[in-house]
């Protein structure tokens, strides 16, 4: 019994590490890297992304960066921007390591959220669509909360509070670029 | 070349303006001049356009290269600052944390001799994690319980210091790990994720002490996968428990974790696990574990163990609801003669998480109440317990906590020991 169990261990082990390769054909690549920042841009972008632009927050917006993220924000943020839609590629420590997130902007709603890196021992279910689908259509209410609720993930709350910081983040900035004014003239 | 064709036009109409002006027309040699001194400032005016362009031409340079600096500059502000996620430095991939909880006792028991009053550093605990590169990397986590540990004759002190977790974790693929070393089981909800403001009441509940005994470590290795419809396994080889046979501590599941020390080996246990969170607020888990001998004996009249726990957490909006429930059965003649050869228990623990107004010093608010039903050996390890408490969050990592217990044994000669209890703790992880 004990053997056999070893020896099935063992031939998992084998089988998983395997997997890739049959696959792909090819060594797997640094896997916890789920799509890099160029694809989603391009994706967001319907293949034909914009320049990549650099947002340098006032001291006013760094204050309001500052109580949504709990921490000094970074000096510039660089994004992407184009027909009132902007892309943001952030970081946020949850636990213990960044997690690099993709945030879109469309007319100060929240269009779409994707995890790009993972780099938690935890909380590996924020990655997934079952989660970041929560964010859809979101938008920032007075108090700079998420106007809908995004539950909870049990043994993830802090990789889920790092996602919910970056959206937060993403939408407050995106007022602050000339696609914000874009979408306003087209209100008009 | 415009400004000068514009003075030279200038210059004719003025001078024909001037011949109209004055009676006495100028002689030739009078124009002459005129053209010469008119030709002499176009090229004064010439070499100051000129310097003018190449000193704008030098600043456009400058400011070029300013801008270049403070992009470097804020990039490597930004990465001391913030970390660099990708950094080559070791110290870049190197994470330092830890735990504490603080706890206060007042029991009351219905034998006045068990009354008790107490305070205790519960736990200390650091870790130090290590990333080698994106897929292989080090977790280890080192434990001072109870404050103090000494070194006494005959063995007696209340502290211990434990080596938790020590192990490597390799991505095997995108979706799947397997780790090697000293790990924490996937068995109940506290034993991985027991940090003190992560659940509530000062003291962890009972079933996941007693029934699945958390903290619970072993030496061994582990796979694990992880799929986008939420669903994820994970399967370990281990070594297995060495429960006691004799003594005050016979059949106690709890004294046969033998926390990685010199531990036998002879017979092993397995671990597997399957959950289900796909849907956000969702959490539905079960456990299997085959221990293949409980005392690591042959011939003792204690065999073959199995173990079977699952639980369920909801949450909406505030509203948590935590579910366990775990059992334990034992081959053996001797263990099943003792009646020890079934345990079980179980807790359901509704809780409300209430968000406070930021001006105010607690940042949440939660309140909850747990049953428990335990079913252990010992006579002190059957009972039902209730238990109502709040937990205050000044900051999401900070709790401090109250809860008042009220414990009733079902054996008549263990009533002695129920008790009522007020406690307080402090906790924090970093």
């Amino acid at each position: 019994m004990q053997m056999r169990m070893i020896i099935g261990f063992i031939t998992l082990c084998a089988a998983l590490l395997c997997l890739p390769m049959a696959a792909a054909g090819a060594p797997a690549q640094a896997d916890q890297v789920y799509i890099n920042a160029s694809t989603y841009v391009a994706e967001r972008f319907a293949g034909e992304p914009p320049a990549q632009e650099t947002l340098w927050p006032s001291s006013d917006l760094r204050t309001q960066l500052k109580n949504i993220l709990g921490h000094a924000p970074s000096l510039r943020f660089k994004y992407w921007g184009a027909g009132g839609k902007t892309v943001w590629i952030l970081d946020e420590i949850g636990k213990d390591r960044p997690i690099t997130a993709g945030v879109t902007i469309t007319d100060n709603r929240i269009e779409d959220v994707q995890v790009l890196v993972f780099r938690e021992s935890r909380g590996w279910e924020v990655k997934y669509e079952f989660f970041t689908s929560q964010f859809a259509n979101l938008w920032l209410d007075r108090d700079q909360q998420l106007s809908g609720k995004v539950d909870n993930i049990t043994g993830a709350t802090l990789s889920v509070k790092a996602m919910k910081r970056m959206a937060k983040a993403a939408l407050l900035m995106h007022r602050a670029t000339p696609q914000a004014q874009t979408t306003l003239a087209d209100a008009r | 070349m415009v400004l000068v064709r514009a003075l030279v036009i200038l210059g004719i109409l003025g001078a024909g303006w001037s011949t109209r002006a004055y009676a006495q027309e100028p002689s030739l040699v009078d124009l002459y001049k005129l053209v010469a001194a008119q030709g002499e400032q176009i090229k004064l005016l010439t070499q100051e356009l000129d310097a003018t362009k190449a000193k704008l031409a030098s600043t456009d340079a400058d400011v070029k290269i300013t801008e270049e600096r403070l992009v470097s500059t804020v990039e490597f502000v930004e990465q001391q600052s913030t970390g660099n996620a990708d950094g080559a430095n070791w110290w870049d991939r190197t994470r330092v944390g830890g735990y504490a909880e603080v706890h206060y006792n007042n029991i009351d028991a219905e034998d006045d001799s068990r009354n008790k009053k107490e305070t205790d550093i519960h736990r200390y605990v650091l870790y130090v994690n290590h990333e080698y590169n994106d897929r292989v990397r080090f977790f280890s986590e080192l434990e001072v319980e109870h404050g103090l540990v000494k070194d006494t004759a005959d063995g007696s002190n209340s502290g211990e210091v434990e080596i938790e977790q020590a192990f490597i974790e390799v991505d095997l693929n995108g979706n799947h790990q397997a780790k090697a070393g000293l790990f924490l089981l996937p068995v109940g909800i506290l034993n991985e994720t027991h940090e003190p403001n992560t659940f509530y009441g000062v003291e962890r509940n009972n079933v996941e002490s007693i029934i699945l005994p958390a903290t619970w470590w072993e030496n061994g290795a582990a796979v694990s996968g992880q799929y986008a419809s939420g669903i994820s396994w994970d399967f370990a080889v281990h070594s297995g428990l060495e429960m006691p046979t004799s003594g005050s501590s016979s059949y106690r599941i709890r004294s046969g974790r033998q926390k990685s020390s010199n531990a036998s080996a002879e017979d092993l246990a397995f671990t597997g696990r399957l959950s289900f969170s796909g849907v956000p607020g969702l959490q539905l888990s079960g456990a299997y574990q085959h221990q293949t001998d409980m005392s690591q004996e042959a011939g003792d009249g204690v065999g073959e163990g199995r173990l079977l726990t699952a639980h369920a957490i909801y949450n909406q909006g505030g509203f948590q609801l935590r579910a366990l429930w775990a059992q334990w059965e034992i081959d053996g003649d001797l263990i099943g003669q003792a009646g020890a050869d079934d345990q079980s228990g179980w807790y359901v623990e509704p809780s409300y998480r209430f968000a406070l107004p930021t001006s105010n010093l607690f940042t949440a608010m939660g309140v909850y109440s747990r049953f428990e039903d335990l079913q252990g050996y010992r006579e002190q390890d059957q009972f039902e317990q209730w238990e109502v408490g709040m937990n205050l969050w000044p900051t999401d990592n900070v709790v401090f906590k109250i809860d008042y217990r009220d414990r009733s044994h079902q054996v008549s000669a263990a009533q002695g020991r129920d008790f009522k209890a007020i406690d307080l703790g402090v906790g924090l992880q970093f």
